[in-house]
C-alpha cells in the first residue's frame, strides 16, 4: 500500500515536470487567484478588527435631568447592564466629570483660576453613564430603549459611522468572492487541461495498466498527485508573497499617514496567517484535486 | 476456464462483427484463433478482456459470468489474464527490468518479491542480459519475449496473445512459438490470435476459424485457411 502510494506521488512529480509548461500556466493562475485572496482577506480582517476596536473604545454616552439622584443613575445602569448587547457601562459623577475636564485642560493644575469653582461645579448637570456594546449593530435597539426611560436627558452616540464602515467591508468581501470564484474556475480548467495533456502524453501506458489489471485508484493516483502538487504550489507561492508583504506594507502606512496612526491599528502577522495559511493550503490542495479528478471521471476509465 | 455461450457483438455503428459465438476451451489448452481480417478475431479478442460488452450471450472466465462483474471488479478480473500484443507495447522511457516490474507495481506487489520475479522472468524467456537494455535497443523478438514476461510475471492462469508473431521474422516467430508452448507445458491456457498460416500449420494444435462473425471450423491440427 505504502510502496503504490510512493509509486503515485513520483509519477506525478514526474508529470508535473513533463509538461512544465502548462504546469506552470496552471500554478500562475492559482496563484493568482490565492494572492488575490489573501489581499482582499487581509484587507477586510483588518478592517473589521479596526472597527471593532473602535467599536468597543466608542460607546454610547447617556446623560440624565438633574432631578435624578446618583442612586436612580446606578439603578438604571444595573438595568442597562442586563441588556444582551451591552458589554459594560461606566458611570461618571458630575464631580469625576470635572476632575477628568481639569486634568485633560489644565493639566498643570492651574489652581487660581479653577480652585474657585470647585465647591460650584460648572458640570454639575453632566454626570452620564458610557456604555459600550458588545454588539454594535443592535445599537439603535438600545438607544431606542433608553430614551424610553425616565430622566434621560440626552444621548450621544456614533451609530452611522459604524453602519457605513459595516456596509463597505461587505461589499469588499462580495467582490472578492466574486473574483476569486472566476479565478478558481479559470484554475480548475487550466489544471484540467495540464492533466488531459498528461493522459494523452501517457496513453499507451494507461492503457497497458488497464490490461494489466490496474484498478482505477492505481491509474489515476499520479495525476490526483499532479493536480494537488501544482495547487499546492500554487498556494504556497502567495502566501509566501503575502507574508513578506504584510509586514512592510503595514510599517510603511504607519510611517506615512501619521496622523491615521490611532484609527490604524492593524492586526498582528501571526494571526491574519493563522487563518490564511490554512485557507490557502485547503484552496489550493481542493483546485488541484477537483481539476484533476473532473478530468479523470471523464477520460480515464477501467 | 473461458466459455463462451451465444455470444453476439454488433457494434452502435450497425456493423455486426460476432453472430453467436459459442466455444468451450479447457485449463491448460493451447488454441489458434484464425480468421481473415473483419472475421471478428480481434472484437472476440477484446470481448474476453471485457475492453467491450457482448450485445447479447454469456462469457464465463475462470467460471465466472464476466457479463455480471461490477465495473469495480474488472482489474482482478484482467489480472488473471495475461496479454501480449503484435506491437508489443513495452513503455519506451524505462529499460526491460522496469518494464516488467512495472505489471508487478499496479497490482501491488511488494517491492521484495519484484526483484526476485523479475529475474526469473527474464530467464525463462531468455533476455536475463538485456535487463538494462531499453525496448529500442531490443530487436523485435527479443521485444516480444520481454512482452512476453511481463504479460506472465504475475502468474496468469490465461495468456491471450493478439498476432505475437505479426511483426517478426519467420526464425524469431518460431521462437516466440515455442516459447509459447513452454508456457503452455507449464499449466497456462494459451489463446492465439493469429493468420500466421505455417506456424499454425507446424504447432499442430487446436484451431479455432471464425468467419464473418462465426466460427467455421474448430479441429485439432486445423489449417489457417480454407484450401
Amino acid at each position: 500500500m505504502i510502496g503504490r502510494m510512493f509509486f503515485a506521488i513520483r509519477q506525478g512529480f514526474r508529470n508535473v515536470g513533463r509538461n512544465h509548461l502548462f504546469s506552470l500556466a496552471s500554478i500562475g493562475t492559482i496563484t493568482a487567484c490565492l494572492f488575490i485572496f489573501g489581499i482582499f482577506y487581509c484587507i477586510v480582517a483588518n478592517f473589521n478588527y479596526m472597527i471593532d476596536k473602535a467599536q468597543t473604545n466608542v460607546g454610547i454616552t447617556v446623560f440624565f435631568d438633574t432631578s435624578m439622584t446618583e442612586e436612580q443613575i446606578l439603578q438604571m445602569k444595573d438595568a442597562i447592564d442586563l441588556r444582551p448587547e451591552v458589554e459594560h457601562s461606566e458611570y461618571t459623577s458630575a464631580d469625576e466629570a470635572w476632575e477628568d475636564f481639569k486634568e485633560q485642560y489644565f493639566p498643570d493644575g492651574d489652581e487660581g483660576i479653577l480652585a474657585g469653582l470647585d465647591n460650584d461645579n460648572p458640570l454639575y448637570d453632566c454626570a452620564n453613564l458610557t456604555v459600550y456594546l458588545a454588539d454594535t449593530s443592535r445599537q439603535s435597539d438600545l438607544i431606542a430603549y433608553i430614551e424610553g426611560l425616565d430622566g434621560v436627558s440626552e444621548i450621544n452616540s456614533s451609530g452611522i459611522i459604524a453602519d457605513s464602515v459595516t456596509d463597505f467591508s461587505r461589499l469588499i468581501s462580495y467582490v472578492s468572492m466574486g473574483i476569486i470564484l472566476i479565478l478558481a474556475l479559470v484554475a480548475i480548467f487550466l489544471i484540467s487541461n495540464t492533466v488531459m495533456i498528461g493522459i494523452t502524453v501517457r496513453k499507451d501506458e494507461i492503457a497497458i495498466m488497464k490490461y494489466i489489471g490496474a484498478t482505477d485508484v492505481f491509474v489515476r493516483g499520479p495525476f490526483i498527485i499532479e493536480g494537488m502538487t501544482i495547487g499546492l504550489i500554487g498556494s504556497v507561492i502567495p502566501v509566501v508573497i503575502l507574508r513578506l508583504l504584510y509586514t512592510r506594507v503595514v510599517d510603511f502606512t504607519l510611517t506615512h499617514f501619521t496622523i491615521l496612526r490611532n484609527v490604524l491599528t492593524f492586526m498582528d502577522v501571526s494571526d491574519i496567517f493563522r487563518i490564511l495559511i490554512p485557507v490557502s493550503l485547503a484552496a489550493g490542495l481542493g483546485i488541484g484535486f477537483l481539476g484533476s479528478y473532473l478530468t479523470l471521471r471523464k477520460h480515464v476509465r477501467v | 476456464m473461458i466459455v463462451l455461450d451465444n455470444v453476439c457483438k454488433t457494434y452502435s455503428t450497425g456493423v455486426s462483427a460476432l453472430n453467436g459465438i459459442s466455444l468451450r476451451i479447457r485449463k491448460g489448452e493451447f488454441v489458434f484463433i484464425v480468421g481473415s481480417s473483419g472475421s471478428g478475431k480481434t472484437t472476440l479478442f477484446k470481448l474476453l478482456l471485457k475492453e467491450l460488452e457482448p450485445s447479447s450471450g454469456r462469457i464465463y472466465i475462470n467460471n465466472k459470468n464476466i457479463g455480471r462483474l461490477r465495473r469495480r471488479k474488472i482489474p482482478k478480473m484482467r489480472r488473471g489474464i495475461g496479454v501480449v500484443f503484435q506491437d508489443f507495447r513495452l513503455l519506451k522511457d524505462r529499460n526491460i527490468y522496469e518494464n516488467i516490474a512495472f505489471a508487478q507495481r499496479v497490482v501491488g506487489k511488494p517491492a521484495k518479491v519484484i526483484k526476485e520475479t523479475v529475474p526469473q522472468m527474464l530467464a525463462l524467456v531468455g533476455l536475463a542480459d538485456k535487463a538494462e537494455a531499453f525496448p529500442k535497443e531490443l530487436s523485435g523478438g527479443e521485444q516480444q519475449r520481454a512482452s512476453l514476461a511481463r504479460a506472465l510475471v504475475n502468474n496468469p492462469p490465461i495468456l491471450l496473445a493478439d498476432e505475437p508473431t505479426g511483426n517478426l521474422d519467420p526464425d524469431n516467430a518460431w521462437e516466440i512459438m515455442k516459447l509459447l508452448e513452454d508456457i503452455n507445458k507449464r499449466g497456462t491456457t494459451v489463446v492465439v490470435v493469429t493468420h500466421n498460416q505455417d506456424i499454425v500449420e507446424r504447432m499442430q494444435k487446436r484451431v479455432i476459424r471464425l468467419d464473418k462473425g462465426q466460427i467455421v471450423s474448430d479441429e485439432k491440427g486445423g489449417v489457417a485457411n480454407d484450401r
